[in-house]
C-alpha cells in the first residue's frame, strides 16, 4: 500500500500497519523529505530576522509538542509548562557551566532532569483529574518561578546565568546560521519521536486515557502510570526546548518563564489543534508570527488615524496580549479543532476539485 | 519573640483573609452553579476597581454614588460575559472552558493596562481618620472597613442562598440541573445570574482592596490566591471558601512572620499558599467541606 501516490477516495486499508503508517502515500513522504531539505537551505536564502523567527518557531515548537502530549493526547491540563521550559534552560546552563559537560550532551540531559521534575509535579496527576490538576500545575508554575528567584547557586538569582554556545567535536557553532541546523535537527528528531510514540502501545494508551479513562482502565491500562508518564514526557520536551533556548540566547534570565508564556504555549496547541503533531508546528508558527505581524502592521499604520486613535506605538505590548487572548477565544468558539483540521479540509477540497460538494 | 509584630500580622492576615474569602466565595459561586472554573476572577476585581476609580477621579462622583454605579455596571458585565463568551461553551470539554476563562483573564488584564496604564493609582480618600485605637493596637480605619464590608457580604450571601427564592433556585440548579429545569427554573438565567452576582461581589472586594492599597494591575493576584482558598475549603462549598480564605490569609502572614523573624528566606509569604495548595491536593483534594465524590484515580 505504501507505493500509492494518492489516497483513494474511501478507506481501503486492510491491515493495521497500513492504518498506522506515518505517511499514507509516497507523495506525502516525498513532500515531507523535500520540505525538510528545502528548509535546510533557509539560512542561505532568508535574512537574519526571518532566520531568528524560524529558530524561535523550532524551539517553541518542541516545547509545545511536549504540552500537546499531555493536553492533546492524554487529555490532562497543564498550566505550568513555561516553568518547565525555564527549568530546562537553567539546567542546561548550570550543567555546562558547573560541570563542564559539553553542550551537545547538556541539552538532552536537561530534558531528562526536567522530566524528573515534571514527574514530581505530575504525581498529583496520578490522583487528580481535570480542573484539580489544572490548579496543581498552576501551583507548580508559581513554585518553580519562586525557586528560580531563590536558588542563586542554580540560576544566578537576579543576575542572568550565561549559557555557552553550542559546540560539536570542539568546533564552536557561532551565529544563527549554524545554530539553525541544530534546532532543525532537534525538531526533526523530536517530531519523529512523538509521531512514533503515538503509534506505539504507550501512545495508544495515552489516547485511550484521554478518550475514556474508565474504559482504558478496564482494558488494563495503568492510569496512574500513564498520566504521570505524560507529564514526564511533556516536561522532557519542555526541557529540551528550554535548553535550546538557553544556548541560542547564550544567557538565561529569570524573565519570560511566567504564566503568560504558559498561556502562549497553550494557545499554540489550541490554535494548531489538540492532538495533532503537525498542527503543533503550525500553531507555534502562528503564535510566533502573530506578535511580529502586529509589529509590522503598527509600523505600516504609523501616522494614520487608526494609529492616533489606538496609540499603537506605546500600547503595542498590551494590544499583543489582548490579541493572544482574543485569538484563543475565537479559535475555541469557531475552530476548536485548530489549524490542522482546517488544513485537512483545504486538502480535501482541492483533492476533489472541481467536484467537491 | 516579637509579639507585637505577630499580633499585627495576624490582624493583617484576618483582614486579607476575609477578602480572600469573599473572592473565593464568588469563585465557588460560579463553579457551583455553572461548573466553570473561573481563572478570570482576579480580573473581575480589577475591572470593578478601575471602573470605580475612573468614576471617582474623572467625573468627581461622590463615593456613595460611584460605588452603586460600579456595582450595576459589574452586574451587567457579568451577565454579558456569561451570554457572549460562556454560553456557547456549554457542553464543550473542560479544557476548552478553562482555556476560555484563562484567555478572558489575559484580555481583561491587557485591556485594563491599555486603558488605565500600568502605574499604581491612589484611590481618593474615603475616610477622614487614619487610625483607630483598639485595645492598644493601632488599626487602620480602612482595615476595619474592609473587615466590615467582607463580613457584610458574607452575611448577604448566606441570606441570599438560605432564604431568598432566587438563591433556592440556584442551589437547586447546582444540585441537579435537569430536575431544576423540569421544575420550571430557567437554568439559563441562573447561569447568567451566577456570573452577575460573582462579578458584583468581586467588584466590591476589588474596590475595598483599591481603597486600602490603590489600584494597579497587581490586583488580579487576588484571583490566583483564590485557588488555595477554594481548594482548602472544598471547591463546591461556599462556607468552606470563606473559611479557606481566612486560613490562607492567616497562613500567608504567619509565613511572613516566620520568615522575617527566624528564617530570612525572603518572599516566603507569597509562595506559602501554593505549597499549601499542593499539600492539600495531595492529601485531601476535596478540601474541608467539599463533597467527596471527586473521582479519584
Amino acid at each position: 500500500m505504501a507505493s500509492q501516490t494518492l489516497i483513494p477516495a474511501g478507506d481501503f486499508r486492510t491491515s493495521y500497519a497500513a492504518d498506522t503508517t506515518v505517511f499514507p502515500t509516497t507523495t506525502s513522504r516525498n513532500a515531507m523529505i523535500s520540505g525538510i531539505v528545502l528548509v535546510c537551505f533557509a539560512p542561505h536564502v532568508v535574512n537574519e530576522y526571518i532566520l531568528s523567527l524560524l529558530i524561535q518557531i523550532g524551539i517553541f515548537g518542541i516545547a509545545a509538542l511536549g504540552l500537546n502530549i499531555v493536553v492533546g493526547f492524554t487529555g490532562q491540563i497543564s498550566i505550568g509548562h513555561a516553568a518547565f521550559f525555564g527549568f530546562g534552560a537553567f539546567t542546561s546552563a548550570y550543567l555546562s557551566n558547573r560541570f563542564g559537560i559539553p553542550v551537545f550532551f547538556c541539552i538532552p540531559l536537561a530534558g531528562v532532569v526536567t522530566a524528573a521534575v515534571g514527574l514530581i509535579f505530575g504525581l498529583p496527576a496520578a490522583r487528580l483529574k481535570g480542573l484539580y490538576l489544572a490548579i496543581a500545575t498552576l501551583a507548580a508554575q508559581y513554585i518553580l518561578l519562586d525557586f528560580f528567584a531563590r536558588a542563586e547557586w542554580f540560576t544566578g538569582g537576579s543576575v542572568p546565568a550565561s549559557a555557552e554556545p553550542f559546540s560539536l567535536f570542539g568546533y564552536m557553532l557561532r551565529g544563527d546560521k549554524q545554530y539553525f541546523y541544530v534546532v532543525l535537527a532537534y525538531v526533526v528528531v523530536c517530531y519523529l519521536l512523538v509521531t512514533n510514540l503515538i503509534r506505539s502501545r504507550d501512545g495508544r494508551a495515552l489516547v485511550a486515557v484521554r478518550d475514556h479513562y474508565l474504559s482504558a482502565e478496564i482494558m488494563g491500562i495503568n492510569l496512574t502510570k500513564y498520566r504521570t508518564l505524560s507529564f514526564g514526557l511533556a516536561a522532557f520536551f519542555a526541557g529540551v526546548g528550554g535548553a535550546l533556548y538557553a544556548h541560542y540566547n547564550q544567557v538565561v534570565s529569570n524573565e519570560g518563564f511566567g504564566i503568560d508564556r504558559s498561556i502562549i504555549f497553550l494557545a499554540m496547541i489550541i490554535i494548531g489543534g489538540l492532538g495533532s503533531i503537525m498542527g503543533t508546528l503550525m500553531g507555534t508558527a502562528f503564535m510566533v508570527l502573530l506578535p511580529e505581524s502586529m509589529e509590522w502592521l503598527s509600523v505600516a499604520l504609523r501616522g494614520s488615524p487608526i494609529d492616533q486613535f489606538l496609540g499603537l506605538k506605546n500600547n503595542i505590548a498590551f494590544l499583543r496580549e489582548m490579541a493572544i487572548g482574543i485569538i484563543i477565544i475565537v479559535f475555541l468558539v469557531f475552530e476548536p479543532d485548530g489549524l490542522a483540521h482546517r488544513w485537512r479540509q483545504i486538502k480535501a477540497y482541492w483533492k476533489l476539485y472541481p467536484f467537491s460538494h | 519573640m516579637n509579639t507585637q509584630l505577630l499580633i499585627q500580622l495576624l490582624v493583617n492576615g484576618l483582614v486579607v483573609g476575609t477578602l480572600y474569602g469573599v473572592v473565593a466565595m464568588s469563585f465557588v459561586l460560579i463553579y457551583k452553579a455553572t461548573q466553570v472554573v473561573n481563572f478570570a476572577q482576579g480580573e473581575l476585581l480589577l475591572v470593578g476597581a478601575w471602573v470605580c476609580w475612573w468614576l471617582l477621579t474623572k467625573y468627581q462622583v461622590p463615593f456613595y454614588l460611584g460605588m452603586p454605579i460600579t456595582l450595576v455596571f459589574m452586574f451587567l458585565f457579568g451577565i454579558a460575559i456569561q451570554i457572549v463568551i460562556l454560553r456557547p461553551m456549554i457542553g464543550e470539554p473542560i479544557i476548552s472552558v478553562i482555556m476560555v476563562t484563562i484567555a478572558l483573564s489575559t484580555v481583561f488584564a491587557a485591556l485594563m493596562k491599555w486603558i488605565f496604564g500600568v502605574n499604581l493609582q491612589p484611590f481618593p480618600r474615603v475616610f477622614q481618620t487614619q487610625n483607630v485605637n483598639i485595645l492598644g493596637l493601632q488599626v487602620q480605619t480602612v482595615y476595619l472597613m474592609s473587615l466590615a464590608v467582607s463580613v457584610a457580604m458574607m452575611i448577604g450571601m448566606a441570606w441570599f442562598f438560605r432564604l431568598s427564592k432566587y438563591g433556592l433556585a440556584m442551589r437547586a440548579t447546582a444540585f441537579n440541573q435537569q430536575v431544576a429545569q423540569s421544575l420550571g427554573i430557567s437554568v439559563k438565567s441562573v447561569f447568567a445570574m451566577a456570573w452577575a452576582i460573582s462579578a458584583t461581589v468581586s467588584a466590591v472586594a476589588g474596590v475595598v482592596v483599591a481603597v486600602v492599597n490603590g489600584v494597579s494591575a497587581g490586583l488580579s493576584a487576588y484571583g490566583v490566591k483564590v485557588f488555595p482558598a477554594a481548594i482548602l475549603g472544598g471547591l463546591d462549598s461556599v462556607g468552606g471558601a470563606v473559611l479557606g480564605g481566612i486560613i490562607i490569609g492567616l497562613l500567608e502572614n504567619f509565613a511572613h512572620f516566620l520568615d522575617s523573624e527566624y528564617l530570612h528566606w525572603g518572599n516566603l509569604y507569597e509562595i506559602a499558599p501554593f505549597y499549601a495548595l499542593i499539600i492539600i491536593l495531595m492529601i485531601k483534594p476535596y478540601g474541608l467541606f467539599g463533597t467527596k465524590d471527586i473521582e479519584r484515580v
